[in-house]
């Protein structure tokens, strides 16, 4: 990205004011740590005052060339009338021809940012200028990426919010049924809308350990063991748990690959992201379908894919897919329960070992999820 | 002919529908169910029923617009009663509709969730 900063010159010498215009018009300097590049504008003044009226202006300058000794008020004085509200962000660069350490200081002291003694060289006037740029660009990405951060943080808390606040909307409603009698004084006549409060409450469970599981994921809390585990070993335990979930449907869970591939890892960890793929594999399958882990391997990574016969997602879907409460909404999901957090809690887990999760789909035949675990990431 | 007493509720979340539907049986209706716009407008044509009730919110947000739009454009007769409310599900705010977007909305009544069973059932009682 480029970006332009404007220059505000103030010195009552001509001469020295078209001098720094001249060194900064065409000077384009390449910032490697904020990457992007940086040009010039100037404005120029003369006074002290008019530079205090120059900042007071709509457009504030970036960066204030500012000579101390001025006709009027001195450019200390101009620091100290501007004060750090007046100055904003702006940095001020103080040039003196009568360059003493205690003008320095005391410029300084009043947040000056930089110092350079006149005369310079046109090359000396760009590096400061330079140097200036640097700070102020690098603390306004600091500053936009932290009210991004916050900004995330809010949009989440907000969705959350209501996430947790539907269930129970749903359930104060059967439970107003159930003191209103509307459906008269047989216990059983209310079997249906107890069903769907038990349903909808487990829902918010399940809601509530997924965003614990996710923050104690992001906080780096979760003590983790690396040891020596058998993929196949791990998978056989995740398919034996989740066998009675794909019998319900008549759908068949089958192991394939490598047998007895071992890898550095957390038994945990990688039975959370089996465990996930698995049951979204199950869930969003159509009756009597199949499910295939299969563990492969190849020179840079171990390979987990988890592929399912169901009801498969468009290309936009897939974009969506892995963000966080983003569940797939249409005719085919809309009785399938989730927290849409599942995804989110799999691409941390696979984060912690450098991994990647990539989806292969087709509408109305079936995914496939693969998970890559390089093994220098182990 | 239309059925008195036979109601359409149109809403892809089944906890809207059945509470709702409850309510109507205890009060005597009829209640029919779809959970789109093509359950929808295959319901009307075989059960014929005498007032509808619908989410504004559906499965994608202009879901319900169209669906009032297509009822009343082939069954201009037809009573809608439009609810609106937040759709938890996508965290989308829809608190409150503005006038503009009334205009747009071809519905005869136009309620804020959550419904009181009361209001609806007045509203019922007056289109029918």
């Amino acid at each position: 990205m480029d970006h332009q900063l404007t220059v505000l010159i103030v010195d009552d010498e001509e001469g020295m004011r078209l001098g720094a215009q001249r060194a900064l018009r065409n000077f384009t300097c390449q910032l490697d740590d904020a990457e992007c590049s940086v040009s010039f504008t100037t404005q120029m003044v003369d006074s002290g005052e008019a530079a205090i009226e120059a900042c007071q202006g709509e457009t504030r300058p970036d960066i204030i060339l500012l000579d101390h000794k001025l006709p009027g008020i001195t450019g200390i004085e101009v620091l100290e009338q501007l004060g750090s509200e007046g100055l904003g962000d702006s940095l001020v660069i103080m040039i003196s021809a009568y360059a003493n350490i205690e003008t320095a200081v005391r410029a300084t002291r009043q947040g000056a940012y930089d110092f350079i003694p006149k005369p310079f060289t046109p090359a000396e006037l760009r590096y400061v200028v330079q140097k200036a740029a640097g700070r102020l660009v690098l603390s306004r990405q600091a500053r936009a990426l932290a009210a991004e951060n916050r900004r995330v943080r809010f949009e989440f808390i907000r969705v959350l919010g209501h996430e947790l606040k539907a269930p129970l909307g749903v359930v104060e409603s059967y439970l107003d049924l159930i003191r209103n009698r509307t459906l008269g004084e047989d216990l059983p006549a209310y079997d249906e809308i107890v069903g769907r409060s038990l349903t909808r409450l487990q829902g918010m469970r399940k809601l509530i350990l997924d965003l614990l599981d996710m923050t104690k994921l992001e906080s780096g809390q979760r003590e983790r063991s690396l040891e020596d585990i058998d993929l196949s070993a791990v998978a056989r335990s995740t398919a034996e748990a989740m066998e009675p979930q794909a019998a319900e449907r008549g759908i068949s869970l089958t192991i394939a690959g490598a047998e007895h591939l071992h890898m550095q890892a957390d038994p945990a960890e990688i039975e959370m992201i089996l465990n996930n793929l698995v049951s979204n594999a199950i869930k969003y399958n159509r009756d009597q379908g199949s499910v295939t882990i299969t563990i492969g391997e190849d020179a840079e990574a171990i390979t987990l894919a988890v592929s399912d016969t169901g009801i498969g997602m468009t290309e936009d879907e897939r974009e969506r897919l892995f963000g966080e409460f983003v569940r797939i909404r249409n005719a085919a999901t809309k009785d399938i329960l989730g927290t849409g957090l599942g995804l989110s809690i799999l691409k941390r887990l696979v984060q912690l070992y450098h991994g990647s999760v990539t989806v292969d789909s087709t509408p109305g035949e079936g995914s496939t999820f693969t998970v890559r675990l390089p093994r220098s990431g182990e | 002919m239309t059925d008195a007493k036979t109601i359409l509720i149109v809403d892809d979340d089944p906890d809207f529908r059945l509470p709702l539907r409850l309510q109507l049986e205890a009060a005597g209706y009829t209640v029919v169910e779809a959970c789109d716009r093509d359950e929808a407008h295959a319901t009307i044509a075989a059960q014929r029923p005498a007032a509808v009730i619908q989410d504004l919110m559906m499965d994608q947000p202009d879901t319900g617009f169209t669906l009032c739009y297509e009822m009343k454009r082939h069954h201009p007769d037809l009573p809608i009663i439009m609810v609106t409310g937040v759709a938890s599900e996508t965290g989308i705010e829809f608190e409150t509709v503005t006038e503009e977007e009334r205009s747009w909305i071809k519905a005869d009544v136009i309620l804020a969730k959550p419904i009181r069973f009361e209001q609806l059932k007045r509203e019922l009682d007056r289109l029918l």
